[in-house]
């Protein structure tokens, strides 16, 4: 294992000073061997933690396995990811976890933490053995039938319920189905114009509203993906004033993106839930920014090409994220004043690890702590080029936008995933 | 295949002012062929025009093919039915297919709003495209025809007030209609129920009632929407009695209109929900004229878009965007 | 139709006739009239009175021109001659070298061609394009008894075996040169001018 000097880098934007790396763990002083890395103007922040990631691994190799997509999210300054239930098989029992979990683990890129479905086959009828898969080698802690809604409420009630057992939460994709049937894109003026079928706000909110008043009721823990409008952010930042255990996520696209895109009917902006609008932007960043979103999670959704290069309507929902998170971030949070970098550390590690119950992740920088950690040039900038991303997909909606910020290095327990910007073949 | 820059119709929205009274007024020469022994002229031979439909419209279908033929076309028909599109070859393949004929233009009928959009500007053709209705998107040619037919019957569109009803939420009919007329000065009225109205109408180019009564006499013409009846079902409105009693076009609500109005249907129709057989028949409508009309705007709009080395309308292509 | 470029319908919706290099009279208003005058008479004595005559003008100075030498014909014989246009537009076999144009006005009068004689008229003729794509475009309408042509200007350079019955003014030209027949219906002043055409479109 190599040991590292990590000279002069800023741990989350404070003062530069140098870092020493020794046997996996943030040390006191350099071990005699230790390779130089010289961080000047480099920022140096926990490894990140992803709460929503899509690795299609098993079933859809085509669009990305755990060792393509393990790759992408190092690239992007990851150093664990949940791996998301919807794979074919779908991750509903011990046995579909455990090889998920053991497919990181030979990857060696970042922790692949496995994702529980809440019910069997997420086909919304009967829970899945979720104790199973809590008590599996896998250690699952987030069900999520996610890509379909846990729409029944006495069967959401009851996974609520049932997670406490073992201290699980239940990750919600909050879309009420009938709400939301043929739906294309957020409904409004623009899905009028172009005869898109509208997806509206309330379909979301609805939802989450049920949800958190659940959860109150419950006592239990929910987390709300990836939600999209400023009603959204209202009802989570409710609930959190009256106290009740709800955290939620904001992906990456709808910090930075809206639905004037879908102009074009270029597939690539199709997503779930859709592309919102101007002022849905600016509540989930504000909302990022007082905490009442708790962290950004990407949903990184590869799908092969034949999956976006067809009709807006028969085209694939979702978008890459992994490998550009991070420069969004910077982009939406950092650049305009909304979030320093301690905050950037907190809403895309700390809180993510502490959602997800990861010991080892999301630590603070100091002595004794496991070396999982990324340095990012703040300074860089680059044209997002979807043939050079590590994920075996291509359908990144950032595609000739530039956006600030490069991966340096990741470390994951004191081994390099990506050293030089580069990530390294292992 | 031309080598000049080429464009398309996708939307109305695309049409400048100039640009659509040059398709009538084009369209109004090419109507005069109609009397005429020879109806073809030699204008488009050796191009190939593909009708590419997605989605069945015998109508529409025949309609373009008669204008192509009538301008000396060859034409491809590429339907729905006993061809590679029903056995879920891509939108793509099919478009590789095309643009390996050497189409010069391709009108496309497509089930998927954008349809014709993804087509013109996924950088899969060369062709030309046009849209002939694409989901609940637009279908700018039954714009220009009901545009060309309402100037005939009424003398002019600026100022003229066209009042549309029915289901204009599902209806690329109105969506075209409603931004054709605005950008030749007409004032469009919409009427639907609630349930059928668009959610940002606010944001169009129009006004709109949920009754339709107090609009009639005020209208210089009226064009009804055809009315799915599965809509019904959907719990858009409650039952046809209640939809016909309430958004129908009949004898009583014919005779509130002004003298001169007229009552537009794009077809096919459903006498008896949307409009009484009695006004359907009626010197007032303008159903079949509106079918010949068809014919020579859609043969102006292929002339305008294929007949020189460069078009004289239709949206620039965008090229690849990445 | 002259040799003058067609406006597209762009230009024509911008306005007016390219800016043209200076060119000079060769035809001004009095021979105009002296012209137009001679070739009604030529019609009269050559058809015997033109009793089955129609005459069909080129759009759009053709069209004038057919529309005074009916005119004329009627302030001698104190009859109209039937008289209309006949768009070529659609028949002509340069629409590819050039952007889609407007197509002018084909009105055929009353009667008919059948069985008629008829007479173009156009104001310059000079490839002969032209006309070819006018007998085409009177095929489709119909079976003349015979088809004569009449024009203001033969400037020469023909490239197919056609020519004028009817000739205002035979005017020698070079192929550079341009030649532009300006009547009062539309440019206010009747007038044959010849310029020459700027090095660039010279081959056109
Ligand atoms: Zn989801």
């Amino acid at each position: 294992m190599t040991n590292w000097t990590i000279k002069g880098a800023s741990p989350l934007g404070g003062p530069a000073r140098d870092l020493y790396v020794r046997e996996g763990r943030i040390a006191e002083a350099p071990a005699p061997d230790a390779t130089v890395i010289d961080a000047a103007g480099l920022i140096a922040l926990p490894g990140l933690v992803d709460l929503h990631t899509h690795l299609r691994e098993p079933g859809r190799e085509d669009a990305e396995t755990v060792l393509s997509g393990s790759r992408a999210a190092a690239a992007g300054g990851f150093t664990a990811v949940h791996a998301m239930a919807n794979t074919d098989p779908v991750a509903d029992t011990a046995g579909v976890v455990e090889q998920v979990w053991r497919l990181g683990r030979e990857a060696g890129y970042c922790d692949v933490q496995p994702v529980g479905a809440v019910t069997v086959g997420i086909a919304g009828e009967r829970l899945a053995e979720l104790g199973a898969m809590a008590e599996s080698a896998a250690r699952v802690r987030i069900f999520s039938d996610d890509g379909h809604c846990v729409s029944d409420a006495a069967l959401m009630r009851r996974a609520l319920e049932y997670v406490k057992a073992f201290g699980g939460v239940v990750a919600q994709h909050a879309q009420e189905p009938r709400l939301t049937e043929g739906a294309q894109m957020n409904e409004g003026e623009l899905s009028d114009v172009l005869g898109l079928r509208g997806w509206p706000a309330v379909a979301e909110e609805a939802i989450i509203a049920r949800d958190v008043l659940l959860a109150a009721h419950t006592g239990s823990r929910l987390h709300v993906c990836h939600l999209s409008t400023a009603g959204s952010v209202e009802i989570v930042r409710w609930a959190k004033s009256k106290g009740y255990p709800v955290t939620a996520e904001v992906t990456p696209h709808h910090l930075l993106l809206t639905e004037d895109l879908v102009r074009g009917y270029d597939p690539v902006y199709k997503v779930n839930p859709p592309l919102r609008s101007k002022d849905d932007v600016e509540a989930v960043r504000a909302g990022l920014a007082d905490g009442a979103i708790d962290v950004v999670a990407t949903d990184h959704a590869p799908h092969p090409v034949e999956a976006k290069d067809c009709e807006w309507a028969v085209a694939a929902m979702g978008m890459l994220g992994l490998e550009t998170a991070l420069s969004v971030v910077q982009q939406t949070m950092v650049a305009t004043g909304l979030l320093d970098w301690a905050g950037v550390a907190d809403r895309m590690s700390v809180r993510a690890a502490r959602i997800g119950q990861l010991e080892e992740h999301g630590r603070p920088l100091e002595v004794g702590e496991p070396a999982n950690l990324t340095l990012l040039d703040p300074a860089a900038a680059r044209v997002i080029e979807p043939a050079s991303l590590h994920s075996r997909s291509r359908n990144t909606p950032f595609a000739g936008l530039e956006l600030p910020g490069a991966v340096h290095a990741t470390l994951l327990r004191g081994t390099a995933t990506v050293l030089d910007g580069k990530v390294v073949d292992r | 295949m031309s080598a000049g820059p080429r464009r398309h119709l996708l939307s109305t929205a695309d049409l400048s002012a100039e640009d659509a009274m040059l398709i009538l007024d084009t369209a109004a020469e090419f109507a005069r062929l109609a009397d005429r022994p020879i109806k073809k002229l030699p204008t488009l031979r050796g191009r190939t025009v593909v009708n590419l439909f997605y989605e069945d419209s015998t109508r529409t279908r025949i309609s373009f093919e008669t204008a192509a033929k009538r301008l000396s076309a060859d034409v491809i028909n590429f339907s729905a039915k006993g061809s590679s599109v029903s056995k879920g070859e891509s939108l793509k393949d099919t478009a590789l297919t095309l643009e390996a004929m050497g189409a010069d233009a391709v009108v496309v009928r497509h089930w998927a709003s954008g349809g014709a959009h993804r087509l013109a500007h996924a950088g899969w053709i060369r062709s030309a495209v046009v849209n002939a209705g694409d989901g609940t998107h637009e279908h700018p040619t039954q714009a220009l025809l009901d545009a060309y037919t309402l100037r005939a019957r009424l003398g002019g569109l600026e100022g003229r007030r066209v009042t549309v009803v029915g289901d204009v939420l599902h209806s690329r009919v109105a969506r075209s209609n409603v931004r054709l007329l605005a950008t030749l000065g007409a004032e469009v009225t919409l009427v639907a129920p609630p349930t059928l109205m668009p959610f940002g109408v606010e944001g169009w180019p129009c006004s709109s009632s949920y009754a339709l009564d107090p609009v009639l006499p005020k209208s210089d013409a009226v064009m009804m929407l055809r009315v799915q009846r599965e809509r019904m079902d959907q719990a858009f409105f409650p039952t046809e009695r209640e939809y016909s009693r309430r958004y129908g076009m009949h004898a009583d609500r014919m005779a509130q209109l002004p003298e001169h109005a007229v009552v537009m249907h794009p077809g096919p129709m459903n006498r008896g929900l949307e409009i009484s057989a009695e006004v359907a028949d009626s010197a007032r409508s303008t159903v079949t004229e509106q079918v010949a009309n068809g014919v020579s705007v859609r043969m102006a709009v292929l002339y305008l878009l294929l007949g020189g080395s460069e078009p004289a309308i239709g949206t620039e292509d965008e090229g690849e965007r990445r | 139709m002259t040799d003058v470029t067609v406006p597209t319908a762009a230009e024509n919706a911008a306005s007016g006739l390219r800016a043209p290099a200076p060119m000079r009279a060769v035809l001004d208003a009095a021979a105009v009239q002296r012209a137009l005058t001679r070739i009604a008479h030529e019609i009269l004595e050559r058809t015997q009175g033109a009793d089955d005559a129609v005459l069909l003008g080129i759009p759009t100075r053709g069209a004038h021109l057919a529309a005074r030498l009916a005119r004329q014909i009627a302030e001698v014989e104190g009859r109209t001659l039937p008289h209309g246009t006949l768009d070529v537009t659609m028949y002509r076999d340069d629409l590819r070298l050039r952007p889609a144009r407007t197509l002018g006005h084909t009105e055929i009068p009353d009667g008919g061609v059948d069985g008629k004689l008829v007479v173009l008229v156009d104001d310059v003729l000079f490839s002969g394009r032209t006309i070819r794509a006018a007998l085409d475009a009177l095929a489709d309408l119909g079976r003349p008894r015979a088809v004569q042509l009449a024009v203001l200007v033969d400037r020469g350079h023909r490239e197919l075996p056609i020519r004028a019955d009817y000739v205002g003014k035979n005017l020698p030209t070079a192929q550079r040169e341009t030649v532009q027949v300006r009547l009062a219906e539309i440019d206010r002043e009747d007038a044959v001018l010849l310029g020459t055409k700027p090095e660039r479109e010279a081959g056109r």
